[in-house]
């Protein structure tokens, strides 16, 4: 095996009081795939914004072709030759591709040197078949375009180590092929790769070598991940054997929550087009699919916050006329949104304000315009115990809860009403195990006492264990709905690429 | 109808236009290229005032009239470098020290007038900028005087245009100020410094502002008075959103509000006695609000304008 | 080496000590400038707290420009708590004074006078403070810039009417006429300008602190400025909270002008407010937007007033101190706000 091309060595790195790395070891030798193995929240992507320079290690050191180095920001890294296409693009939408890719090179006399950027990007075109028309903004690309284009900006720099996190979690299955085959001859030219998964069937069928993560260190590696079986793998990843929560059988009732024929007209994100569908009384619906095809636009709908153009929903029988949060909610609806702090929570207030929001006006919190103080703080403390979500109190401010506890809150808040209906998004994305399955837990409880729960996951491996039916979202269309006794990754994958599958 | 045209194309006219302009698309030229980095300077009315009278002071008391336009600038980077350590060091509510920056800079400038000049019943003034016509293009009918006879700090805003839309279009310093305005996180992983290219961008926006103030105490008015800047940094503000951030339209937009603010000044002269002229300045202040009505929907501002950028946030 | 690191939580008396340091920060930075202007720094500021706060005729004189002060400062307290970004206090108190002026100049009886200043004063504030907010919910329209337009478009609007129809034509002075005697706010303390209005805005405090903290409009104007998404999808109508957030900010902001009116001037002038709209942002600021707070920073920014004139009187500093003060407060009560947000942490060196 040649000498590594970058060495970590005892990797520390504390956020507040928690430790998302310690003494993590890793080394990537040139020619090689490594694959970094974790869970949501394991570290990984502490530990690669460590070595590119966005956080400084508080223990450790990093060594490239046996030389130490310090890397105290991007520029360094990048001068090492490190580069890294992260999670979120960093590209900015309204520039063009060239301009992307020539940010921070030094110009020619003075000028942005266009035609060196050019000559370079055919180049590189050729070398990779990674091709790109230099002059469109980047707002016009595709999402697989645009991670081409993070691609080529690292080799533009002359990286002979790159860092991907998570590169597959925003492509359809078909164009994951193409990555792989493009990061397979990178690494025949020397290049060195990292490659962040949690995704065992991908980094078993890629990665020459794997370090797998658990709660910020090292639980083992694997030499060979094409011959080591993925419940091996997982074991390493989770320290014990995952057993799926137990869903036992059910029987729907009615609808309580129905689309029927929803399209929405254009706008920042995929539109609707014509989508029905319905869960029922009992039963857990899942929404899969490639992120960005209309998934949030479903929610945004169901939510109150997005006026459809053409269609009708009812929650528990009942019409929807106005699509405002009120009225939804009014109706039975409750929502977990997938970015907590953004569309959640109220962070820089108490905790108990953000719990008792959807339910201000109502009798139990305030009458005749004024709050009840107490009624407000002794619902929250109630919450927070039967939750046990750890926190010093009720005046706590939101944005100091973790996320587990947070999204416990969340869950708190629209379980105490009863509802009809829970739409879901994204519900562990970033938690650890023991918070996921909590949440888990509670979705089948809720399932058993005949609330509908709708999905919406791209974790197609959570959604199998979760959902009773799972309907396929693409390109803002239902393909095709599965019994989940009849559905496979293998089945949803494809469906998730637009072909139809059978309802 | 004809009247208002014939007045339209006088040479006075339209060299009134250009003169009002001037300052203004100083002033907007240094707000775009802080803002287009992410930064709003609402600093921009007191850091005009300051550099007004640094300027004037400066001028007054050493007889150079040079001297002075650089002490001005000096003021507009010094004032600029304030308002960045606050909204880009510290990340502080961009809102908020703008105001501070424009309270304290105005306190600051009318302190320091009645520290050095007392309470004088005629205010001191100084001999400003005189015009300086070009050789021959002076000499084109109607728009030779109007555009080149003018005072040397015109032709310096003329040129600035052009100047302005290079820097920001076709140097990489200009990509940079585009991208930590545009997404910061992308021009930080590129190997960019946000921090400091934004810290670069407030002062040379400080120093157009600079430049601005200047105009207004030492070829327009050749005196400091404390209404000198009267609300042109706030207009100069709205024109950057008039003008879509971008050079060329900015100067537009001030050539714009220039031809708004020279039509009521002929109004008030035009003997409409009966009504006081204080009701004709009211005019190009509500130009400016009906303007941005009508072209807020469609503009859009820098993605990170306001926002603070901070590289371990989780 | 240090850092910053997150706080989780502010303790309680940093709500004093933060403005406290911001003002002695100020108070030591200014000192340059009156060192500067060749004046004692201990005998200016001791002829500044002796002239505004030394004795009771002079606590009364700063209380009376402390008034149009609190009010401002409640006006941009409460817009600022919604992320209403209203700059634009200076042209609703002016628009305040116009129509409590017009009002109080009818002949009617003395209570009723002055009820319906005030309500015509507020009404007055709010449809001006209507404007920036309308043109934000409807247009996008930034609402510090429109706000900001619009004081001048109001100075100028006052400044016709003082010219124009309302100019003394006995004098030729640029002022309107006086309301009605009866209309004048009765005095509390013989011998002082301590007026009503006086009373009145140290009770709008608490009112306004009530609001904000136990009703669910207040409720709704605090989730809205810390997060208009989570307010929205919570089902709360952000743009109506904006709207209702502007109408009562400018209501204050017009009360701030009616006090001017009728307790001090007993008409309008070109020059009824030095800036009371803008010093309500360092008050709004200083008092960290607790409508409570606003009481004691009015007081000190009126203190700053009322001494610095004294000041320039016996030593000669310009009396443009107080404004280069308030602008320092500012910034400083900017950067003393920052350790809420973080705490100074001493780390071991980094290898």
């Amino acid at each position: 095996m040649p000498a590594p091309l970058i060495e970590m060595r005892g990797i520390t790195k504390r956020f507040g009081a928690v430790k998302a790395n310690e003494a993590v070891d890793l080394s990537v030798a040139p020619g090689e795939i490594l694959g970094l193995l974790g869970e949501n929240g394991a570290g990984k992507t502490t530990l690669m914004n460590v070595l590119f320079g966005a956080y400084a290690p508080d223990a450790g050191e990093i060594l490239i072709q046996g030389q130490p180095v310090r890397i105290a920001s991007s520029a360094d890294a990048l001068a090492a030759g490190i580069g890294m296409v992260h999670q979120h693009f960093h590209l900015a939408p309204r520039l063009t591709v060239l301009e992307n890719l020539l940010i921070g090179i030094p110009g020619r006399s003075g000028r942005i040197d266009r035609a060196g950027g050019l000559a370079r990007l055919a180049e590189i075109g050729r070398q990779h078949g990674l091709t790109l028309d230099p002059n469109l903004p980047v707002s016009a690309l595709s999402v697989g375009e645009q991670q081409r284009l993070e691609i080529v900006k690292a080799l533009f720099r002359g990286a002979r180590l790159l860092i991907l996190d998570e590169p597959t979690a925003v492509l359809a299955p078909t164009e994951v092929d193409g990555l792989f085959s493009a990061l397979r001859s990178m690494a025949a030219q020397g290049l060195g790769i990292i490659f962040i998964s949690h995704k065992l069937n991908e980094v078993r069928a890629l990665t020459h070598r794997c370090t797998v993560l658990r709660h910020g260190r090292v639980a083992g590696r694997v030499d060979d991940p094409a011959n080591t079986t993925s419940a091996a793998m997982a074991q390493l990843m989770c320290g014990h054997e995952i057993v799926p929560p137990a869903r036992g059988p059910s029987t729907p009732g009615a609808a309580v929550l129905t689309l029927d024929g929803i399209s929405t007209s254009q706008h920042s994100g995929t539109a609707l087009r014509d989508v029905s569908l319905a869960v029922r009384a009992g039963e857990i619906l899942g929404i899969a699919g490639v992120s960005g095809n209309g998934q949030r636009a479903l929610a945004e709908v169901i939510s109150g916050v997005r006026l459809p153009d053409a269609g009708q929903m009812t929650i528990a029988g009942q019409k929807v006329s106005g699509y405002s949060p009120r009225e939804v909610q009014a109706l039975g609806l409750g929502r977990i949104p997938e970015d907590r702090m953004t569309t959640g929570l109220v962070t820089n207030l108490p905790l108990a304000d953000s719990m008792v929001l959807p339910r201000i006006g109502t009798a139990a919190f305030s009458s005749r315009g004024l709050l009840k103080p107490d009624a407000i703080r002794a619902f929250a403390e109630a919450q927070i115990k039967a939750y046990d979500i750890r926190c010093p109190g009720p005046m706590t401010r939101a944005g100091a809860l973790s996320g587990g506890n947070l999204q416990k809150a969340l869950l708190a808040r629209e379980l105490a009403f009863d509802p009809k209906v829970l739409i879901v998004s994204q519900p562990t994305r970033g938690l650890d195990i023991g918070a996921a399955r909590f949440i888990h837990e509670k979705f089948l409880d809720m399932r058993g006492k005949g609330c509908g729960i709708i999905v919406i996951g791209e974790d197609l491996e959570e959604l199998l264990v979760l959902c009773d039916r799972i309907a396929v979202m693409y390109e803002g269309r239902i393909v095709g709905t599965l019994d989940s006794a009849d559905a496979t990754v293998a089945r949803l994958g494809l469906m998730m690429t637009g072909a139809e599958g059978h309802s | 109808m004809s009247a208002v045209f014939e007045q339209i194309f006088q040479v006075g006219f339209l060299a009134a236009i250009i003169r009002i302009a001037t300052p203004l698309a100083f002033a907007t030229l240094g707000e775009m290229f802080s803002e287009r980095a992410g930064v709003l300077n609402l600093g921009i009315e007191g850091i005009m005032l300051l550099s007004a009278m640094t300027g004037f002071t400066a001028t007054s008391l050493s007889g150079s009239l040079w001297l002075g336009i650089l002490v001005a600038v000096l003021t507009g980077m010094l004032m600029g470098a304030l308002h960045a350590l606050f909204t880009v060091a510290l990340g502080l509510s961009q809102h908020v020290c703008g105001i501070g920056v424009t309270l304290f800079s105005s306190g600051l400038a009318y302190f320091l007038y009645r520290l050095i000049f007392g309470q004088q019943s005629v205010p001191p003034s100084i001999k400003g900028f005189e015009t300086l016509p070009i050789p021959v293009l002076s000499s084109i009918p109607v728009l030779g005087p109007a555009v080149f006879n003018q005072f040397a700090l015109v032709y310096m805003a003329i040129l600035a245009i052009p100047l302005a839309a290079f820097v920001l279009y076709r140097t990489p310093w200009g990509l940079s100020v585009r991208m930590v305005g545009e997404n910061p996180r992308a021009a930080d992983s590129a190997g960019v410094s946000v921090i400091g290219t934004r810290f670069q961008a407030v002062i040379l926006g400080g120093a157009l502002m600079g430049l601005a103030g200047a105009f207004l105490s030492m070829a327009q008015f050749n005196a400091f008075t404390f209404g000198v800047v009267s609300g042109r940094g706030w207009v100069a503000i709205a024109l950057v959103v008039f003008g879509r951030w971008d050079p060329w339209r900015s100067a537009g937009a001030a050539l714009l509000f220039a031809f708004v603010d020279a039509l009521q000044l002929r109004m008030q002269a035009s003997g409409l006695g009966h009504i006081p002229y204080e009701a004709f300045l009211m005019l190009p202040f509500i130009f400016t609000i009906v303007a941005m009505a009508v072209m807020s929907r469609n503009a859009v501002a820098p993605s990170a304008l306001l926002k603070p950028f901070r590289r371990e946030e989780r | 080496m240090f850092r910053l690191e997150v706080r989780t939580s502010t303790p309680a008396w940093f709500n004093l000590a933060l403005p406290l340091l911001a003002i002695a920060a100020t108070l030591v930075l200014c000192s340059g400038l009156i060192a500067l202007a060749g004046a004692g720094v201990i005998d200016a500021y001791g002829v500044m707290f002796t002239a505004s706060l030394g004795d009771s005729y002079a606590i009364t004189e700063t209380m009376v420009r402390a008034a149009p002060m609190i009010f401002t400062g409640l006006a941009v307290a409460v817009a600022f708590r919604a992320k209403f970004w209203n700059i634009g206090a200076e042209g609703q108190l002016l628009a305040g004074a116009v129509a409590s002026c017009f009002v109080g100049a009818i002949p009617m009886p003395g209570p009723l006078a002055m009820l319906l200043m005030a309500v015509a004063g507020a009404a007055a504030g709010a449809a001006v403070a209507l404007v920036p907010a309308t043109l934000r919910v409807k247009f996008r329209v930034d609402d510090v810039v429109s706000s900001l337009l619009l004081n001048s478009v109001i100075y100028y609007a006052l400044m016709a009417l003082i010219e124009g129809p309302w100019k003394d034509s006995f004098s030729g002075y640029p002022i309107s006429p006086p309301i009605e005697d009866s209309a004048n706010f009765p005095v509390l303390l013989e011998g002082t300008r301590l007026h009503l209005g006086v009373v009145v805005a140290l009770l709008a405090a608490p009112l306004i602190w009530f609001l904000i903290v136990r009703t669910t409009l207040g409720f709704r104007i605090r989730v809205t400025g810390e997060n208009p998404e989570a307010a929205r999808y919570g089902g709360i109508n952000v743009e109506r909270v904006l709207l209702s957030t502007a109408l009562l900010s400018g209501a204050l902001a017009g009360l701030a002008g009616v006090g001017e009116v009728g307790g001090v001037h007993f008409q309008v002038m070109s020059d009824i407010s030095p800036g009371y709209g803008y010093s309500g942002i360092v008050v709004a600021m200083l008092a960290r937007l607790n409508p409570l707070g606003v009481v004691p920073a009015a007081i000190f920014l009126a203190a700053v007033m009322t001494g610095a004139e004294a000041m320039s009187r016996a030593t000669g500093v310009p009396a443009f101190l107080s404004d280069v003060i308030q602008g320092t407060a500012l910034l400083a009560m900017l950067v003393a706000l920052l350790f809420t947000a973080y705490r100074i942490r001493r780390v071991g060196a980094a290898r």
